[in-house]
């Protein structure tokens, strides 16, 4: 019953062909968007897991220099003002789970004849756990090293492989601004960040080499920026303002006046990023309700027009035996071959958009097996929702009235 | 005697006009028996049509019974109706009625999908009849290929697919010349000699000459049933 009357589906959908490609184009908006929004929404959920997950959790930083009301960011005047003195003193704050002074800058790298530009860290030990950060190849430098500013470095994996190819890096020497370093570990992957950057694209030397050897700071012991790590994410606002306190203390800034130093949460900023991508997805949502809502009201209208023109067809189907639910059956399944077919040009068009908006913004997208099942299920229910009404019309004709119908 | 195929009693119908309720079928009485040949004649208006309508299971009575093969008609539900229209009897209309969109051989297999018969059996019984009626070599082609006498055959052949007890035809030849006429008025003739009850309509005394008996409407009563004198 079901195979013959799928191939008289189709044909009937194939007599008027525009007619149909029209009707299907509210159902290919409408399930493009549901795509899109699916793909856009669950790229965000991605990207803020993936972020804080290789990120490090419950982190702040603290960046030397003041941001104006205007948002322009201003030097203070005496220099730098942040020192390491600052994040001894932040560490001995309660609910502080680790402190890091870096100072970071774009570098080349040297070894052999190749070279390589990236981005170079000197900081101190507890950056690697405060970024959840390991060494899979080798081993980590420590207190003492930053104490008598070794030139160790550890790299990440693009940089070994750009630099180094198939050598083993640990134990090779590479230059800094002409100073040689020794590799003594091999970070391990953390692939790219909510931004698109490459986090494995990068160096980490002690912070005291890095002041002194590779971007030659005139204040020895001063920093551009501190992260902090608290225990817990409870903690989490308890140590920010203890933070803050303790600067202002200690930079002996005077009641109503500005910091000298800005603080931004690192979590908080991937939140509110996928927070934007979330409300954007939720309008895609809206296009897509209306677009199917539309679709299955063109659905509807066509298969209305379809069945008065087909009263005759129906008369004689009803006169060889068709039962009432022969007939439902039958322009039910031909309202649902539409939808689906709409459901099915709407995937491909939502894909290709999806990809497309991957490609030119570089925005995460998650393109799962269950967005298609929810299209298809979307598409389904509009067709059956839409088409039940023609449908009835249909199977309740009076066969002697239908066959009189010109 | 045998058991009547068709038997109705005070059948009547009256139509809902905006002169007021207009009784086309006034209490007619008839029996037909398994393999009758019957033509129905009478003057426009007479109430034929609508007596075949009711026949046909097409239409519901405003009064009286009908019997189709032992069953009381009036008290089934629509399922059983198309069930009867599907299986029991076989309509041939004036116009032919085919579907335009559909093959020969799938417009004569159409009652076997709604009887629910697989695919292979579908085209097999549809081939065969229409190499029955003589149009098997068009068993690909559209309606809109053929003649109109060629379409009634199609029609025909599509009535006899499911193996009905009896056929009803309202005017088959009405819109066919009188060559044509007699070439479908053969295909009847043997059909009733294999047995199968046919009940036609028409308005042309040489086309009634072919069957058995004749039975003659006027005012939506019969007025006269008899034998064919000279049976061809
Ligand atoms: N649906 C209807 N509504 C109202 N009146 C109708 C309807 N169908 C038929 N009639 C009337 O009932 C009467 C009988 O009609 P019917 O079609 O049965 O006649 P007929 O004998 O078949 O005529 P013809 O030889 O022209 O086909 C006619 O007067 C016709 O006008
Ligand atoms: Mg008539």
């Amino acid at each position: 019953m079901m195979k013959p009357m799928l191939g008289e589906a189709w044909l009937a959908m194939g007599a008027n062909r525009l007619r149909t490609a029209l009707t299907m184009l509210g159902m290919v908006i409408g399930v493009g968007a549901v795509v899109i929004m699916l793909a856009i929404g669950q790229g965000a959920q991605y990207a803020v897991q993936q972020t804080i997950s290789t990120m490090g959790s419950n982190l702040f930083i603290v960046l030397a220099g003041s941001f104006t009301a205007a948002g322009v960011r201003s030097g203070s005047a005496g220099g730098p003002t942040l020192t390491v003195g600052d994040a001894e003193a932040i560490a001995e704050l309660d609910g502080v789970a680790n402190v890091a002074p870096t100072h970071q800058g774009s570098r080349q790298l040297v070894y052999g004849s190749q070279n390589w530009s990236t981005q170079v860290i000197g900081t101190t030990p507890p950056y690697l756990d405060a970024r959840a950060w390991n060494v899979v190849n080798g081993a980590a430098f420590g207190d003492s090293d930053v104490r008598s500013s070794t030139r160790v470095a550890l790299i990440g994996k693009t940089v070994a492989e750009n630099l180094f190819g198939d050598e083993d890096p640990v134990g090779k020497t590479m230059r800094i601004q002409q100073n040689p370093f020794m590799v003594i570990g091999v970070l391990g992957s953390k692939g790219q960040n909510l931004d698109g950057r490459d986090q494995d694209d990068t160096v980490i030397i002690p912070l005291s080499t890095a002041q002194r050897k590779v971007f030659g700071t005139p204040f020895l012991g001063s920093v551009r920026m501190i992260m902090v790590q608290a225990e817990s994410a409870e903690a989490m606002p308890r140590v920010e303002a203890g933070v803050e306190a303790l600067l202002r203390q200690r930079h002996r800034l005077r009641e109503g006046s500005p910091n000298d130093f800005f603080m931004r949460n690192l979590s908080a900023a991937a939140e509110s990023e996928a927070e934007t991508t979330r409300t954007m997805s939720i309008l895609l949502g809206a296009i897509a309700s209306i677009s199917l809502l539309v679709g299955g009201i063109g659905i509807m209208n066509i298969m209305l027009v379809s069945v008065t023109e087909r009263t005759r067809e129906i008369g004689i189907r009803m006169a060889i035996g068709a039962r009432q639910k022969d007939i439902l059956a039958q322009f039910l399944l031909e309202a649902v071959m539409i939808s689906f077919a709409g459901c099915l040009l709407g995937l491909l068009l939502g894909l290709a958009i999806a990809l497309g908006i991957n490609a030119v913004t570089g925005m995460v997208v998650v393109i799962s097996g269950s967005a298609a099942l929810i299209a298809f299920a979307v598409a389904a229910t509009v067709g059956i929702f839409f088409g039940w009404y023609p449908a009835r019309k249909a199977a309740r004709l009076d066969p002697i009235e239908a066959l009189r119908y010109q | 005697m045998s058991e009547a195929v068709i038997r109705v009693v005070g059948l009547g119908k009256s139509y809902a006009t905006a002169a007021g309720l207009f009784p086309a079928l006034k209490g007619v009485d008839l029996a037909i028996r398994p393999g009758e040949y019957i033509a129905i004649m009478g003057p426009s208006g007479s109430g034929k049509s609508t007596f075949m309508n009711l026949l046909g299971c097409l239409d519901t009575p405003t009064i009286g019974d009908y019997w189709l093969a032992g069953e009381n008609v009036a008290q089934m539900d629509n399922d059983a109706l198309a069930r009867l229209r599907n299986r029991t009897l076989g309509f041939v209309f004036q116009g032919f009625n085919l579907l335009p969109r559909m093959s020969l051989q799938d417009n004569v297999a159409l009652p076997l999908v709604y009887a629910g018969v697989d695919k292979e059996t579908r085209r097999a019984a549809a081939r065969e009849l229409l190499a029955k009626v003589g149009l098997g070599q068009y068993a690909e082609s559209l309606p809109n290929r053929i003649s109109g006498g060629q379409q009634q055959r199609v029609a025909i052949a599509r009535a006899l697919v499911n193996k009905p007890r009896l056929i009803l035809a309202d005017e088959p030849t009405g819109n066919l010349d009188s060559h044509t006429s007699e070439e479908i008025m053969r295909l009847f003739g043997e059909l009733n000699g294999e047995g199968i009850t046919i009940v036609l309509v028409t308005h042309e005394p040489d086309i009634a000459a072919h069957a058995k008996r004749q039975v003659r409407f006027l005012d939506g009563q019969i007025v006269g049933d008899h034998l064919t004198e000279h049976a061809p």
